[in-house]
């Protein structure tokens, strides 16, 4: 069981407010991804309920017990480091089976959770090497196993794919995800790729300045940003911000449009030229300089045969327009 | 070609400092092996000759010599330990972020640059002096007999006073690796359920073995020669309760002047040293490599 409410959860350095005061239920078997630009606070949220930094005021409950003076051991969390932080001097099963020692478990029970847990991860072969012996991907999975061999009440996760390469970052994000899937554990996840957050999330927390800007699952954010900031964190290539006159015609301050709903067509009401075409195959990306407006991208079909330098013309998909008041919020 | 050539222009290039490295160490080697084996005394220069094993035996004849033995090895496991357990409990105090930590770490590190005949000096007359030392006045105040360090527990004293000096060595050094020591996994290891001895005992041991095996090689060179402590202490007494291998070479050489003798002590100092140095290498050298 791992329910998770923060109550005006603060957190300062000094003078610093890091977290200013933020309210968040997370519950039961959610797989909750905490995103947002480096500096946010989200990393120091995650170590919050972690118990590694201590809150300056408010409430931590885990489980419905108010966990707020828990030392991390005692709260049931397991947590799975950037870096892996795993014990360069123990071998796999040592470094797996380590926080089974330290709750004081028997040497046979000890040994068959870890066989099961190296048999769940496809480590059966490595039990007896040393962490630097291993690949990033392996490390990867030590520190999953060393997670869940205590069977937490929640999986803690602090950007644990940053240090692998491209094509391991997309594997291991489906294994975490089947992982998942298969234990029903809550998992907390952070990272400051909007990609992980909406292929592996139930639930995203948009942080921005240690406030929640919005909480919601990843089509509900795409679908439906509160405001700007959300609008333009989450969605790849980022959302295009049309301001002035413009936008004054469609009644608000901004208008959004993404660029997979800007259409290219000879009936388009803006006119630019192309500043440049990257072509990926599957899809093409242009900016296109339009007069007054700024640079706009456009994410086209692959066989747009659209070069620098050609004049286009382009507008947007009506009924897919994202419109923004004065302080940013959206409006309705 | 071209690698042989300047393969052999290096060996060419590097041979004069080797001979004269090889020189530096093999002709006094060759020296003293030489007088250990003959009659030599500076009191009756005209009395010389070859006189076999004469002068070894007469150190594994002499009462003393065992003593002088065990006292060396005292002195060096004694200092080893006391360095060792002390250096790793100051270097994890003066890890922790406290206020004037550059000041404090001075004043650690303060020790090593005081001259070794000084610190003995100074333990000798402000702390251990029956009169006038600050344990006296607290044994007094506290109503108990002074204690004569020097006079009742002699090896004890100069064991306390060398490892006063060696403590900010051993700190330094392990301090250093303390601080190498990832912070993340002192977090995982406190996720993990293990309490303050709990990641002491596992975590930050384990990786400042290699740090402690490094105090003990370089302090086990060291510490195989003090001499200055002693002699401006006990004077390797009362009788020979303080004498130590290099105090007892210094003894035959410059009190008795018999170079013979001490010529025979130095080589038994130098198997000494390579039994030592083969344990200890054989004991934890490996934990040298990464």
């Amino acid at each position: 069981m791992g329910k998770i409410v923060l109550k005006q959860i603060r957190k300062s350095f000094g003078e610093v407010d890091v977290i200013p005061g933020i309210d968040l239920t997370i519950e039961d078997g959610e797989f909750v991804v905490f995103v947002g630009p480096s500096g946010c606070g989200k990393s120091t949220l995650l170590r919050l309920i972690a118990g590694l930094e201590d809150a300056s005021s408010g409430k931590t409950e885990i489980d419905g017990r108010d966990a707020t003076n828990l030392p991390p051991g005692r709260r049931g969390l397991a947590m799975v480091f950037q870096s892996y932080a795993l014990y360069p001097h123990m071998t796999v099963r040592k470094n797996i089976a380590f926080p089974l020692k330290m709750a004081g478990m028997s040497q046979a029970e000890q040994d068959r959770k870890v066989e099961q847990a190296a048999n769940v991860l496809n480590l059966s072969n490595y039990l007896d090497r040393r962490p630097a012996q291993l690949s990033g991907g392996q490390r990867q999975r030590v520190a999953i196993g060393r997670a869940i061999v205590r069977e937490p009440a929640a999986f803690l996760f602090d950007e644990p794919l940053s240090n692998l390469d491209a094509a391991l970052r997309v594997t291991m994000r489906q294994e975490i995800s089947e992982l998942h899937q298969s234990l029903k554990t809550t998992m907390i996840y952070v990272t400051h790729d909007q990609v992980e957050a909406m292929t592996m999330a139930d639930k995203i927390v948009v942080l921005n300045a240690g406030r929640i800007e919005q909480v919601g699952s990843p089509l509900e954010l795409y679908n439906h940003p509160q405001n700007l900031f959300v609008a333009g964190f989450i969605g790849s290539p980022k959302m295009n911000f049309i301001t002035g006159e413009v936008a004054a015609q469609y009644g608000c301050t901004t208008l959004g449009v993404r660029p997979e709903h800007m259409v290219v067509s000879s009936g388009g009401p803006w006119e630019g030229v192309i500043g440049l075409a990257e072509h990926l195959g599957s899809d093409t990306f242009l900016k296109v300089d339009v007069p007054g407006l700024g640079v706009l991208t456009v994410r086209g079909s692959g066989e747009m045969g659209l070069h620098h330098g050609m004049a286009v013309r382009l507008g947007p998909q009506e009924g897919r327009l994202y419109r923004f008041g004065p302080e940013g919020k959206a409006l309705a | 070609m071209a690698t042989q050539s300047s393969r052999l222009a290096a060996r060419l290039m590097v041979a004069p400092s080797v001979f004269v490295l090889f020189v530096w160490m093999a002709v006094p080697l060759a020296m003293t092996l030489y007088y250990s084996f003959r009659l030599y005394r500076l009191l009756s220069p005209d009395r010389s000759g070859w006189v076999g094993f004469t002068n070894y035996l007469w150190f594994f004849r002499s009462p003393d010599f065992w003593q002088a033995i065990a006292n060396t090895l005292a002195l060096v496991g004694g200092v080893l330990a006391l360095t060792i357990v002390f250096g790793i409990l100051i270097a994890l105090l003066i890890d922790q972020p406290v206020k004037g930590q550059g000041v404090l770490r001075i004043l650690v590190i303060a020790p090593f640059f005081v001259m070794p005949p000084v610190a003995a000096s100074i333990w000798e007359n402000l702390f251990m002096h029956p009169q006038n030392g600050l344990f006296a006045a607290l044994a007094r105040g506290l109503g108990a007999e002074p204690i004569l360090f020097l006079e009742s527990y002699p090896m004890m004293s100069v064991i306390g006073i060398v490892a006063w000096e060696w403590l900010p060595f051993a700190t330094l050094i392990l301090l250093t690796a303390l601080q190498s020591l990832s912070p993340e996994q002192l977090e995982a290891a406190e996720m993990d359920g293990a309490g303050a001895f709990g990641r002491f005992r596992y975590i930050i041991l384990p990786h400042l073995t290699r740090a402690i095996t490094v105090v003990i090689l370089i302090q086990t060179i060291f510490l195989l020669g003090i001499f200055g402590e002693i002699f401006t202490t006990t004077q390797g007494g009362p009788g020979s309760a303080s004498t130590t291998l290099p105090y007892m070479i210094f003894k035959q050489a410059i009190v008795a002047k018999d170079i013979g003798r001490a010529a025979a002590g130095g080589i038994i100092a130098v198997i000494l040293a390579n039994i030592i140095a083969y344990f200890l290498m054989r004991g934890i050298g490996r934990h040298l490599d990464s």
